[in-house]
């Protein structure tokens, strides 16, 4: 198996470097240089004018992931403690509409959210209303919970499914309240299904942009819709376009750092 | 432990019908007479003659099909290949191949795209004339799907027994012979299960497509520009429909998994 079946990697390796490596490389060249291919800082300098767009897109995610975490934790924990066979029912059920394309996801909810839209119509059966929910910051919010809560789930319940009962039980035993369980024994245990659950969640929040068009109206934009404007809308700047998704792709890998090293940090501190 | 709470009962639902509502209601409308949205004023399936009458969802289907076959299929073939080459490589040159094929994978969509389009520009300054459409659209599906091909077929090919394939060129195979043989048979579930994977991310694309197809519209794009005109309820249908399908196919396998399980079971 030696020597000869190298060669079979031979097309793949071009490809990869024409296809993977030269087109990364091209954003950090056109993110340098200006119209006429020359030298420049003032792609990146320039920048500094849309930080309040930088800011807005990481809050948002982050509180997006928060909320995503918050409700699938407890959801994975009851999904790990069912019968096998419902477990693959529901697993089922948590992994149907990630099948259906986001739009369409995102489409309902425009539907929903609308200023004389269904839900609307149900507060103004108790006289309440009507609010204004599309067009919000938290309309954007909701559609990222939405769209990214099964990332969230799944690998949260994959890990806690190798949670033994006997430990908890364990701690219980001991004397351990909720509280205690929760802390000194899921927690830990469970972190690595966290941080990847956080950034399943937040890289794709981070860089959408047709949440933020569609719920968000023209008002709520993100980094994902900045970005768009350079290469496909009014803006046309492929140069600005280039040095916003450096920053972009910095951000995410300092998120990926972020939860790394929660990660490693939790291994060092020897649980089990 | 074993019996669930009445209140975590209430949590399941109450998260589950979260993820459902949406999706309900726009099955429901679906089937509305008027164009509300809000009010049911009757049983109808225009929607669904009119979706089966509209050129362009049509059309997008159809690329977005072909385009999901061709990618697929390429990808996997290229895939497979560089598994089996990275597979007899050295240590750091096998981590640095993986590194660079995580890429697409780590990345925001949108970088991938925008990265892809920026090559396909710089591409036709060279070159002049018309570039974006189903080339490049090809290029960037088979590119996003070639690294979950790897990660897929590496495992299994670590897990192959060596000895099987220098038994197979001992008898006298050629190394040809011996991989068809010996080596495919043995790898062959990965292949199948990526080339599916493939399938299903190429037809759900949106982003990745949406900066490298020029005017070509695959499915999701055609859906995008639905989702433009401010009302169209041909969408509703369009959803009902996909997810009636999807929903099929995950109960058949779901069925044809349990069933195979019981025959084992019984087996032992």
């Amino acid at each position: 198996m030696k020597l000869k079946s190298k060669a079979c990697a031979a097309p793949y390796l071009v490809w990869m470097v024409a296809f993977i490596v030269a087109p990364l490389l091209m954003v950090i060249y056109f993110a340098f240089t200006d119209k006429n291919g020359k030298f420049t800082l003032d792609n990146l300098s320039g920048l500094s004018q849309y930080a309040p767009v930088f800011v807005r897109s990481i809050l948002l995610a982050a509180i997006a992931t928060v909320i995503c975490l918050v409700l699938a934790y407890p959801l994975s924990f009851m999904l790990s403690r069912l019968r096998a066979n419902k477990q693959r029912i529901m697993l089922m059920l948590v992994m149907l509409p990630m099948w259906m394309n986001f739009l369409l996801r995102t489409y309902a909810w425009m539907t929903l959210l609308e200023r004389n839209g269904l839900i609307n119509k149900f507060f103004g059966l108790f006289g309440l209303g009507p609010f204004n929910m599309i067009n919000t910051q938290g309309a954007v919010v909701l559609g990222m919970v939405y769209n990214y809560l099964p990332y969230m789930i799944l690998p949260l319940y994959t890990i806690m499914v190798k949670i033994d009962d006997s430990l908890i039980e364990a701690a219980e035993d001991l004397g351990a309240g909720l509280f205690h369980k929760v802390t000194k024994v899921l927690l830990p245990l469970s972190l690595p299904g966290i941080t990847t659950g956080i950034t399943m969640v937040f890289v794709p929040s981070i860089s959408t942009f047709i949440i933020s068009r569609m719920l968000g109206g023209g008002s709520n934009l993100l980094i994902g819709d900045l970005i768009e404007l350079q290469f496909l809308g009014n803006s046309y700047n492929y140069n600005l376009g280039s040095a916003m998704s450096l920053v972009l792709m910095v951000l995410v890998l300092l998120c990926m750092s972020l939860t790394n090293m929660m990660d490693s940090e939790s291994k060092e501190g020897g649980v089990l | 432990m074993k019996k669930m709470g009445a209140l975590s009962r209430f949590y399941m639902v109450l998260i589950f019908s979260f993820m459902y509502m949406p999706i309900a209601v726009m099955a429901v409308f679906s089937f509305n007479q008027s164009k509300s949205r809000t009010l049911f004023t009757g049983f109808t399936l225009d929607w669904y003659k009119n979706l089966f009458r509209n050129e362009m969802i049509l059309s997008a289907l159809g690329i977005s099909l072909l385009i999901a076959l061709v990618a697929s299929v390429i990808a996997t073939v290229l895939g497979t290949m560089a598994s089996i080459g990275i597979h007899s490589m050295g240590r750091t040159t096998r981590g640095v191949i993986m590194n660079i094929s995580y890429m697409p994978v780590i990345n925001p969509e949108i970088i991938t795209g925008v990265s892809m389009m920026l090559l396909f520009v710089v591409f036709k300054s060279w070159m002049g004339g018309k570039v974006f459409g189903m080339p490049t659209l090809l290029i960037a599906h088979i590119t996003f799907c070639v690294p979950y091909v790897i990660f897929n077929v590496s495992p299994k090919l670590r897990q192959m027994d060596v000895r099987m394939w220098e038994a197979a060129l001992d008898l006298g195979c050629t190394p040809v012979q011996a991989f068809f043989k010996v080596v495919l048979p043995e790898i062959m579930p990965a292949v199948l299960s990526s080339f599916l994977i493939c399938l299903t991310y190429s037809i759900d694309d949106f982003i990745i497509s949406y900066f490298t197809s020029g005017t070509v519209q695959t499915l999701p794009i055609a859906i995008y520009s639905m989702t433009r005109k401010k009302v169209s309820p041909e969408i509703n249908a369009l959803s009902t429909i996909i997810f009636v399908v999807i929903l099929s196919i995950i109960l058949i396998i779901n069925a044809k998994d349990s069933h195979s399980e019981k025959k084992e079971t019984v087996r032992d």
